[in-house]
């Protein structure tokens, strides 16, 4: 290849390598990526059944029971106007208490949450779970905006 | 008092760096000679902020509540190593000791270069006292961390308990000076830039960078990853939580500009193409930056909100990186162009590599940002997890890995050669491997299984520069070239096998009843209460048999006090074949405790190949000083770029 040829092709080459980055991204994103739902966005009927998404809201107070197995929990996530009932086989995070904050991961099964990982938000800083957890904020935002 | 010489001491850097960069301003435009005064000012400008850091960790140390950053973030009870950690493990901490490693990596620039044009150095150290002076900026204006609180409370706030771990003192500071690092090759490729002076010479002067950043870097993640696999407790090595991507990206950009660099100080060739990557590379570092600070998002690691600070430092992100992308677009028409090469070459081969590892950065990027650009946009919050990442980012990564056999055995500029009749050893070796997993093994993935292959075809691959040579006779650098790459093929067996063959197993159980997971027999034996300096915890006692011999492991659950939070601590036997993961969960009120077991055949082999990737890099940096100095030696005792200037 000539000196002038090279570069040329150097730099078409590069330009191929981030536009099929795009590409892959975009493509990859397009059915990957799970939205973030609340129980009254599940009540209006905008989740999709079996699709991966996360539900956030709060530990409906009274609402948790566990299984004979020991391992699976069954409760309810609500926001203040819808409840969802979830269903979780495994070890809860430490954060977890009835009328707290918690994000759920999983897909909606026949009305049900199925989590595959309830999530904990770890901050450095120590703050009460309510005020610690995101989607604790994001209700307290819309319920300003309103 | 204390508090203040460290604040005065960082008033003063902040006044040097802006001295140091129109010093360098001067030089450029030819007005004066800068040199000798710019090292001198580039030296005390390190040592005011190395100052203003032992005043902080003084501060810690000392648990002075009267300084709001320790009030916030600390504890009279705290053990030492801890109250030390706790200095960096906070964001004004944490920004403070950025900016010291960021003016003490401008000090050694300014002591330890050698061979490289005059006015490059003077140009860099200018650059570099840029970097600093916004950070200082940022420090002093939005973040002190020698602020006062009046009245000082009577007892500290405390530190997350889950950052209470030696990962915490060594994790921080490792990627600091890794993504630090990487803002010298910024710095050295901006005066290249701006003097024109793109040439071998640079490529040496900045490859020990790249490679001490890398090295850096490589082992920051290694221990973050580990870290997260024992103390999170919940089997996963890697969450692509983008806090982790946060540095995987200036490690990826890293590990292309150490390659393309290579080329650059080899033969002179890539030139704009490696100060496109020394860019990319810092910014990088400073995106990942700014997703950690900027407490933009709320993940696991993440940050109180706080959006004056993210604000700032996203100003400075894209005032550094749209400069720096300015100056490449009008300058790199001028420089001059490399020696050619041939379509099959080492250079090719590299270029190949920087095209992959491109486009795998290009994934995270997208992958990692696009939440925050959707929520940004339209509100809506949404997360990117492993079903992106791995799906389209794991198989290009194993196509880079496959690769990596090839690229060492070709020569440069030209493949003369049969380069590819060794090769037939790892070929076989892979086939074989392919068809053992699909005989013993059909159930498991075809990622996972491409894992496998690839891991089996570069393990042997790697070693064969050294077998093609006398090895005793061969580069130091080519050894830990080797030795890297074979650590590539540790790491993705470990990966492949834990995806592949992990085992669990969950339930609730009373003391004295047994469970089995994958091939072991763990009985729980007993629960008793266990006490640390500042905790107490609930301790199972489990005992874990396969045929003859007991291993006995204890997993807890921690209660701490300041500040009140519980924790799992996972309890892990390491064994030849793989690890036995043990945690404890909540007691069912029944008497019953859920227990939480995995069996991970060959997971250790992720970290070994990471500790093996950085330590081939290290092997590379001291083969490379040694040689640099056994060429430097004839002429001892004068500094090259004096000779240059004045001979």
């Amino acid at each position: 290849m000539k000196p002038k040829n090279q570069r040329l092709v150097l730099v078409a080459a590069a330009i191929a390598a981030v536009l099929v980055a795009v590409l892959l991204a975009m493509w990859g994103l397009r059915d990957r990526a799970a939205y973030f739902y609340t129980p009254a966005d599940i009540a209006a009927g905008r989740a999709a059944e079996g699709k991966a998404m996360r539900l956030g809201g709060m530990v409906e107070a009274g609402s948790v029971r566990r299984e004979p197995d020991g391992v699976t929990i069954r409760f309810r996530i609500q926001d203040g106007n819808a409840r969802t009932p979830v269903v979780y086989r495994g070890i809860v995070p430490d954060l977890f208490r009835e009328g707290s904050g918690v994000v759920a991961e999983g897909r909606m099964q026949r009305g049900t949450f199925v989590a595959d990982a309830i999530l904990a938000k770890h901050d450095e800083r120590y703050m009460p779970p309510q005020l610690g957890n995101p989607a604790a904020e994001h209700e307290a935002a819309k319920t300003l905006d309103r | 008092m204390i508090a203040e010489t460290g604040l005065a001491a960082l008033w003063l850097a902040a006044a040097l760096s802006l001295l140091q960069l129109l010093l360098s301003v001067g030089e450029l435009r030819g007005a004066i000679d800068a040199g000798r005064p710019i090292r001198s000012i580039a030296i005390i400008q390190g040592a005011l902020t190395l100052i203003a850091m032992a005043m902080l960790l003084l501060l810690f140390v000392r648990t002075d509540l009267s300084v709001a950053l320790v009030a916030a973030n600390s504890h009279s009870a705290k053990p030492f190593i801890y109250k030390l950690a706790g200095a960096w493990g906070n964001h004004e901490g944490s920004m403070l000791l950025w900016v010291t490693v960021l003016a003490l990596a401008g000090a050694v620039l300014a002591l330890a270069t050698r061979r490289l044009s005059h006015r490059t150095l003077v140009v860099a150290l200018g650059a570099q006292a840029a970097l600093a002076l916004g950070f200082y900026a940022f420090l002093l204006l939005a973040s002190n961390p020698f602020a006062r609180l009046d009245p000082a409370p009577l007892e500290g706030r405390g530190l997350n308990p889950l950052l209470q771990d030696p990962g915490l003192a060594f994790h921080p500071p490792t990627l600091y000076l890794g993504y630090v690092g990487l803002s010298v090759a910024f710095s050295l490729a901006v005066g290249a830039l701006l003097t024109g002076d793109v040439d071998r010479a640079l490529g040496r002067a900045m490859r020990p960078w790249v490679l001490g950043a890398w090295v850096l870097l490589t082992l920051g993640i290694t221990a973050g990853s580990y870290w997260a696999y024992y103390e999170l407790g919940w089997g996963g090595w890697w969450f692509w939580d983008p806090v982790e991507n946060a540095s995987l990206m200036p490690w990826l950009a890293a590990t292309a500009l150490l390659h393309s660099v290579n080329v650059l100080a080899a033969r002179g060739a890539l030139r704009a193409w490696t100060m496109m990557l020394a860019m990319i590379a810092f910014s990088m570092s400073m995106v990942g930056t700014f997703l950690v600070r900027s407490g933009i998002l709320t993940s696991v690691h993440s940050f109180a909100v706080d959006p004056q600070r993210g604000t700032f430092i996203l100003a400075l992100l894209g005032l550094y990186v749209g400069a720096a992308f300015v100056l490449f677009a009008l300058r790199t028409r001028k420089l001059k162009e490399g020696p050619p090469f041939e379509l099959v070459s080492r250079e090719s081969a590299l270029v190949v590599n920087n095209l992959l590892l491109t486009v795998i950065l290009g994934i995270v990027f997208f992958g990692t940002l696009y939440p925050l650009f959707v929520e940004a946009l339209s509100g809506d919050k949404l997360s990117v997890g492993p079903p992106y990442f791995n799906t389209v980012a794991g198989p290009l990564a194993l196509l880079l890995a496959a690769l990596v056999a090839v690229g060492p055995l070709l020569a440069w500029r030209k493949e003369r050669r049969q380069v590819f009749k060794p090769l037939a050893v790892p070929a076989l070796i892979a086939a074989s491997a392919l068809v053992i997993s699909l005989v013993a093994a059909p159930q498991i993935g075809w990622l996972p299984r491409l894992g496998l292959v690839v891991a089996a075809w570069l393990a042997p691959a790697s070693l064969l520069p050294l077998v093609v040579r006398n090895p005793w006779r061969t580069p130091l650098a080519t050894w830990g070239m080797a030795v890297a790459h074979l650590g590539v093929a540790v790491a993705i067996a470990g990966m492949a096998s834990d995806a592949a063959f992990t085992k669990e197993k969950l339930a609730a159980v009373r003391p004295g009843e047994t469970l089995s997971v994958g091939p072991w027999l763990v009985r729980f034996h007993s629960l008793a209460p266990a006490v640390g300096p500042n905790w107490t915890a609930i301790e199972a006692e489990l005992r874990a048999s396969r045929g003859a011999g007991v291993r006995v492991l204890k997993p807890q659950t921690r209660y701490f006090t300041d500040p009140v939070t519980e924790t799992n601590e996972a309890a892990i036997a390491t064994m030849p074949g793989g690890q036995l993961y043990t945690v404890i969960g909540q007691p069912d009120g029944e008497g019953r405790w859920q227990l939480r077991l995995w069996w991970k055949p060959f997971v250790a082999l992720i970290w070994l190949g990471g500790v093996l990737i950085a330590v081939g890099g290290l092997l590379a940096l001291i083969g490379r000083a040694v040689r640099a100095r056994a060429r430097a030696r004839p002429s001892r005792g004068t500094n090259s770029w004096r000779r240059e200037r004045y001979g």
